[in-house]
């Protein structure tokens, strides 16, 4: 008799060791990492309506999912615990009941619709850009489609535009291993690189190409990435809000997403946001600046030539 | 037709019963190794030869995650880094999860169907020929430059402009013989079981892991020739000076996307499924119940291939595509959860109100589920392609295929060759030492990817060769570096425990399991001509049916010999 006592005390001791064990290393794995790092769980956001949107309904989809992840990992712990082999007892030998297994798989596809709609109600939040804000930058470009197709195709996406047309364009070139940006049209197309500046609270388009590789457009606080693909031209838009200080502005960063050689760790890209006024103020000193680099240039060519260095 | 309603009594056609062949010994061992067209050897070369690729992978991954253990780390150049990750992608997925399986097919599809050989012994032997040279003529290029535009070779990156060197066109070559290699295996598969299977063995009494193999094959016919013309497009782009991928020429780097993910997304399936066979022939052993639901289980499995070739372009949802085409391959994806949500539930539903043994194949086998289902959730999240546009590229999806391939994939082939090892040696692999591998390697795997789900939230970006100080991603990457070394200790272990076990570990027998399907009716480890009678199969469950007969036979009450308690 004190023998089964002790056989049983000692099964149940091991059980116990077995769930100690489990939910030590889930702690481990889970609990201690988690809050101590204050880990990131969800998407950035806050530099565009499009990336709210997109973490809004990451929120959601991550409620679901815990909630399913919890039923079915707790349920598999406790089969685990529940029915671990002991003296005595018998497995019951289940082939399968299809009324169960049809209420799961309804279950299953069930959520994936609910994931469906939610994701296509949610849709036009991210794709499709509200109206500029009262101080964001007046330039309506009549709806049209901004830019000319020029010598790259085009693919099949169009040109976001919001409901009243105004917004503005510029252009994302990705090369190994730099972002170039072209302001305009209506800018007189100045342009920079790494940094773009863009007004705030106004419906900036992004027109994204590549010249030589695939690159990835990203600035996690301001949306999605976007593939910059040689031979296509891929859009985006973001608004953002207006800086606290609307001189120096707001810097958001992002890096090329998409491996495009040795220094794709290396391709930086940063957005500026500033009040409109400033941003048309360093407009007129990009322009100026590049006039007189192209002055520079061309004075020190001549020059060159005359000295008979080059041809 | 219907072997069924053959009289049992009577046996229809002479035959020759040989008992316990054994092959005529060479002078040298090796030229038994070499020459060999035994489906057993043969399985044993394929899991020896990927579990060496696993390791040259595994070191490479090391070596990425020491790199990126610090910020500004200058221990690796650029290009090295580069083609550490091709090469170590490329390992993992062509010379070891999709061989491995293979390995596993090779040795216990005939064993399990009641067949003799492979339906082309011959053949088989080429595959592994074809793999071995396939794998020699990649890692040939480390001698050379090793290629460096990842494992999907993105072009116009993997184009001559731009990726000049042989180690590019070493990949190629990677792809077509190793492609050669699969498709020789698969269709010997195919034809293995179709035709050879035991009296009495109909569809609906195939083990699943044989179901799995079958789906295998046939992904593998439908997806292999995509692939491999796509790479000899690319190889007559770098050579020949054709321009299919060339945007200045008419081009498309979009095509490539198109071909590659077309084959690459079935790929994962291929990877995954005979190992969702293994967990499904582990956990009614260990259970000691059948399967829940076998024909949903296995039905799930057809139905998930075909899905499979249906969602390529969730791979691609930030390319230029109109919206309703992400539409499409958003619900595609979706769809595959259903089919896959139902094979969980159905291994769990086995566990409930089993007896449950805790051997060490259960624990690999119950920590895939929960693994799986931490892949297969963010695999919804990534499916949503507004919400992929913010993970596709990060490390978010680092984790999430790590999950799913690395954590499910791997732990399946980890409790394949816990519960196989017995029957391929002849030898118990020892239990505590596998027990302890198992937790080292489950601690190990979850701190080296569960916080990179955060990286990738918080904007670190795939196949970065370094990260500057102030990006904030310093704590979760010195802690997945940590992982990861953890990681790989906890395999060592089990690798150890295969190498000790060989010589040391305890006498078998035929079936330490009792289990449930045909290979155990044999002797561990199997002599070459398999079965001296080949067994009619009555039920999905043989080796069972057998036991309570010889139970019946021997006076026994029933249940006698059925039951597993020492482990």
């Amino acid at each position: 008799m004190p023998r089964a006592v002790s056989s049983v005390r000692h099964l149940a001791a091991r059980r116990g060791r077995l769930l100690g064990a489990l939910s030590l290393a889930l702690l481990l794995v889970l609990a201690v990492p988690g809050p101590a790092l204050a880990l990131r769980i969800t998407p950035q956001s806050g530099g565009s309506p499009n990336a709210d949107g997109i973490a809004s309904l990451y929120e959601i989809v991550l409620v679901i999912a815990t909630i399913i992840f919890v039923v079915v990992v707790g349920t598999l712990i406790y089969s685990l615990a529940r029915f671990r082999r002991r003296k005595g007892a018998k497995a019951a030998q289940i082939h399968g009941n299809t009324r169960l297994e049809l209420s799961w798989m309804l279950g299953a596809a069930l959520i994936l619709v609910v994931l469906a709609a939610i994701t296509f109600l949610q849709l036009s939040d991210i794709q499709d850009p509200p109206n500029g804000g009262p101080n964001g930058l007046a330039i309506a470009s009549g709806g049209k489609a901004a830019g000319s197709p020029g010598a790259v195709l085009t693919a099949s996406t169009t040109a976001p535009s919001p409901p009243n047309g105004k917004k503005i364009t510029i252009n994302v070139t990705g090369r190994q291993f730099v972002w170039r940006y072209t302001y305009g049209p209506g800018f007189g197309s100045p342009y920079s690189y790494e940094t773009m500046v863009a007004p705030a609270d106004t419906v900036v388009v992004l027109r994204i190409q590549a010249t030589d590789v695939i690159h990835s457009w990203w600035i996690p606080a301001m949306g999605g990435k976007f593939d910059a693909v040689p031979g296509y031209t891929n859009y985006t838009w973001f608004k953002a809000p207006m800086p606290k200080d609307p001189v120096n502005g707001k810097v958001y960063t992002g890096q090329c997403a998409e491996l495009c050689g040795r220094q794709h760790a290396n391709m930086y890209a940063r957005v500026r946001v500033v009040s409109p006024s400033v941003f048309q103020a360093w407009l007129a000193r990009q322009k100026v600046k590049i006039r007189d680099a192209n002055r520079n240039a061309e004075r020190l060519r001549q020059q060159l030539q005359a000295q008979g260095q080059i041809s | 037709m219907s072997a069924t309603l053959e009289p049992t009594t009577v046996r229809p056609v002479p035959e020759v019963i040989a008992h316990e062949v054994r092959a005529p010994r060479s002078r040298h061992r090796w030229i038994d190794w070499v020459a060999t067209t035994d489906h057993k050897r043969i399985g044993i070369l394929y899991i020896v030869t990927t579990l060496v690729f696993f390791v040259l992978g595994g070191v490479e991954a090391l070596l990425i995650r020491l790199q990126l253990g610090v910020p500004n780390n200058s221990l690796i150049t650029p290009e090295h880094y580069n083609e550490l990750f091709t090469m170590h992608g490329t390992t993992m997925v062509f010379l070891f999860v999709v061989p491995i399986m293979a390995g596993f097919g090779n040795y216990f599809l005939p064993l399990m169907i009641g067949a003799r050989d492979m339906a082309f012994p011959r053949l088989n032997a080429l595959s592994y020929w074809l793999l071995l040279f396939g794998g020699i003529v990649f890692y040939a290029s480390i001698f050379f430059q090793p290629p460096e535009a990842g494992w999907f070779s993105y072009t116009p990156l993997s184009e001559s402009t731009y990726t000049p060197s042989g180690g590019q066109d070493a990949w190629i070559f990677l792809i077509h013989i190793t492609g050669i290699s699969s498709l020789v295996g698969a269709v010997n598969f195919y034809a293995t079981i179709v035709n050879m299977r035991a009296p009495g063995m109909s569809w609906s009494r195939l083990p699943i892991f044989v179901w799995t193999l079958l789906t295998y094959s046939i992904l593998l016919i439908l997806c292999l020739p995509v692939v491999g013309g796509a790479v000899t497009m690319l190889l007559t782009d770098r050579h020949f000076g054709t321009s299919f991928f060339n945007p200045s020429q008419g081009g498309s780097p979009l095509l490539w996307q198109h071909l590659f993910w077309f084959f690459g997304h079935p790929e994962v399936y291929i990877m995954i499924l005979p190992g969702f066979g293994i967990i499904s022939e582990v956990l009614p052993v260990f259970a000691r119940k059948p399967i829940f639901g076998y024909k949903a289980v296995a039905a799930s499995t057809v139905v998930i291939a075909f899905l499979s070739i249906l969602v390529w372009a969730h791979h691609m949802f930030a390319t230029p595509t109109p919206t309703v085409v992400l539409g499409f391959f958003m619900l595609s994806s979706f769809l595959i959860a259903v089919p896959t949500g139902i094979k969980i539930f159905n291994w769990i539903a086995t566990l409930w109100r089993g007896t449950i043994v805790t051997a060490t194949p259960l624990y690999f086998a119950a920590a895939f589920i929960v693994i799986f289902v931490i892949g297969g959730i963010t695999g919804i999240f990534l499916a949503i392609f507004p919400v992929d546009w913010q993970l596709t590229d990060t490390y978010f999806v680092v984790a999430h295929f790590h999950y799913v391939l690395m954590g499910a994939a791997v732990f399946s082939i980890f409790a394949g060759l816990y519960y196989w090892f017995p029957k391929m040696s002849g030898r118990m692999a020892g239990e505590r030492l596998g027990k302890a591998s198992f937790w080292v390697m489950f601690i190990g795997f979850n701190l080296t990817f569960l916080v990179q789900h955060s990286l990738g939230l918080e904007g670190m970006p795939r196949r970065i060769y370094e990260y500057p100080v102030g990006a904030g991603w310093d704590t979760e990457n010195l802690i997945s570096t940590i992982g990861s070394f953890v990681l790989a200790v906890g395999i060592a272990m089990s690798l150890y425990n295969f190498a000790r076990s060989i010589r040391h570990g305890a006498h078998a027998g035929p079936d330490p399991w009792k289990a449930n399907t045909l290979e155990w009716f044999v002797y561990s480890p199997p002599p070459v001509n398999n079965f001296d009678v080949v067994p009619r199969v009555r039920s999905l469950e043989p080796m069972r049916d057998i036991r309570r007969q010889v139970a019946r036979q021997t006076g026994q009450p029933a249940g006698t010999g059925d039951e597993l308690t020492k482990v």
